[in-house]
């Protein structure tokens, strides 16, 4: 243990996703060595974060107004929402610049052993934006993990009764990958989500 | 440090730094055991799906201080249709939950490790109701661990007959003579669905009690939830998730 200062900033940085105690600790000494300026540009950055980010009212991605910059652009198609589990996940797909559509994020997944059910994610509000927008079709990109095959599932079943195309991303072989080393479950996804070729 | 081999089933997992994972697992060898899959979030990582939760694998591990470190990982079931129904995902979470929650670490136990690969085969065989191997899974490893629940006898004194008094406390039914003021009476088909639920080993009879009784199994269900946590001494998480009638 440190003394008082030394010891909160350790605690604070520990908590933080990522960083064990050991992390915490040399993070706080580099800190501790860096000239003052720096480190007031790193505590002006996250007030400022804090002061000036919120959630887009709509899709809940990270914004810096009542909506965010892909909500407010007349460019991105209003039919197609791609439903994703955190902000970081629509920076992802945003990046492929392959998706031209919109966002919801859940801001999680549903994972019955940590008690995270339904009601803590912003389904509700999914649905009323598919009741109210002019949506034809939702992609579903949670994580291909057990939480968020669980959330996929769920929302499927949700949505048998709306009309809507519900679709799933793909999950297979690691582009690049050679064919004999891909796993037993990556390899059995990938049968199952083939696709016709050509024409 | 050792390297051991053992098969375990994953009972769930924990997000660790940028690309790693603790695993849970209950082994058949060792109980339950604490252990870390190094760069398994990694798109194209060398253990790739093998270790979701819910898998059943034949791992190659190191022993560590706090946690082992899982070197390799065969797979022997993957139960993958479990993830893909939610139902099915919730009914299995919940099984993992309440092993996670009695297994001890260096113990093993087999009629544990049976009960949790029979309940998850059944939950991959894609139930139209899942929850009802929830029911059962619940007293089967309530009694595994030492709370068996008393159907044909009665719980306190062992007078065998089809004794109609319920008792969460009691650990089952009890006489006329043996149950307290104010317990419950319930009807016969009640114990029956009890003791059919609790009965080890037949899990293809429960479709048709969850169809056939449906009152009798909604009671006995609620039985076996309350039966489970007050022996085992825990409220489980998971199972208001598992979708009922
Ligand atoms: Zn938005
Ligand atoms: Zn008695």
């Amino acid at each position: 243990m440190y003394e008082g200062a030394v010891q909160d900033l350790i605690d604070e940085l520990g908590r933080l996703p990522g960083v064990g105690p050991k992390s915490a600790q040399r993070i706080a000494f580099h800190l501790l060595q860096i000239d003052g300026p720096d480190a007031q540009r790193l505590a002006d950055a996250i007030t400022r974060v804090k002061d000036t980010i919120r959630f887009c009212a709509r899709c809940w991605n990270v914004s810096e107004a009542e909506e965010c910059r892909i909500c407010q652009d007349p460019r991105r198609d209003p039919a197609v929402l791609c439903v994703v589990e955190e902000p970081r996940d629509v920076l992802a797909i945003e990046r492929t610049r392959e998706y031209r559509g919109r966002y919801h994020v859940l801001g999680g997944a549903i994972s019955p052993i940590d008690g995270v059910g339904p009601e803590e994610l912003h389904i509700r509000e999914l649905l009323a934006r598919v009741g109210e927008e002019p949506v034809e079709e939702l992609i579903i990109a949670t994580n291909p993990n057990v939480e968020g095959e669980a959330t996929a599932s769920y929302l499927s079943r949700l949505l048998t009764h709306h009309d809507v195309r519900v679709t799933r991303l793909a999950s297979g072989l690691p582009v690049g990958g050679d064919l004999d080393y891909a796993d037993e479950v990556t390899l059995g996804r990938a049968f199952v989500g083939r696709r016709e070729l050509g024409a | 440090m050792a390297n051991y081999r053992d098969q375990g089933i994953v009972l769930r997992t924990y997000k660790l730094g940028e690309t790693d994972r603790i695993l849970h697992l209950l082994t058949q060898g060792r109980g339950k055991v604490r252990a870390v899959a190094r760069g398994v979030r990694r798109p194209g990582s060398r253990f790739g799906g093998r270790l979701e939760a819910f898998s059943h694998v034949d791992l190659q591990l190191y022993e560590g201080r706090n946690l082992d470190t899982i070197t390799q990982a065969e797979l022997l079931a993957p139960h993958a249709r479990i993830r893909t129904d939610y139902a099915a995902s919730a009914a299995a979470s919940l099984m993992a939950e309440v092993v996670d929650h009695v297994a001890q670490e260096g113990e093993r136990d087999h009629a544990v490790f049976l009960l949790l690969r029979s309940g998850l085969q059944a939950l991959d065989a894609e139930p139209a109701d899942p929850a009802i191997f929830v029911d059962a899974f619940l007293l089967r490893l309530a009694s595994a661990v030492g709370f068996h629940v008393f159907t044909d006898a009665c719980a306190v004194c062992r007078t065998p007959g089809a004794h109609v008094f319920l008792s969460v406390k009691a650990g089952g039914a009890l006489c006329a003579d043996c149950a307290p003021t104010g317990t419950r009476a319930v009807d016969r088909p009640v114990i029956d669905a009890v003791a059919l639920l609790a009965r080890p080993g037949e899990w293809t009879v429960l479709p048709g009690l969850a169809r056939d009784q449906p009152a009798a199994r909604a009671t006995a269900a609620s039985y076996a939830r309350s039966f489970a946590e007050h022996h085992l001494d825990r409220r489980f998480r998971a199972y208001d998730a598992v979708p009922r009638p």
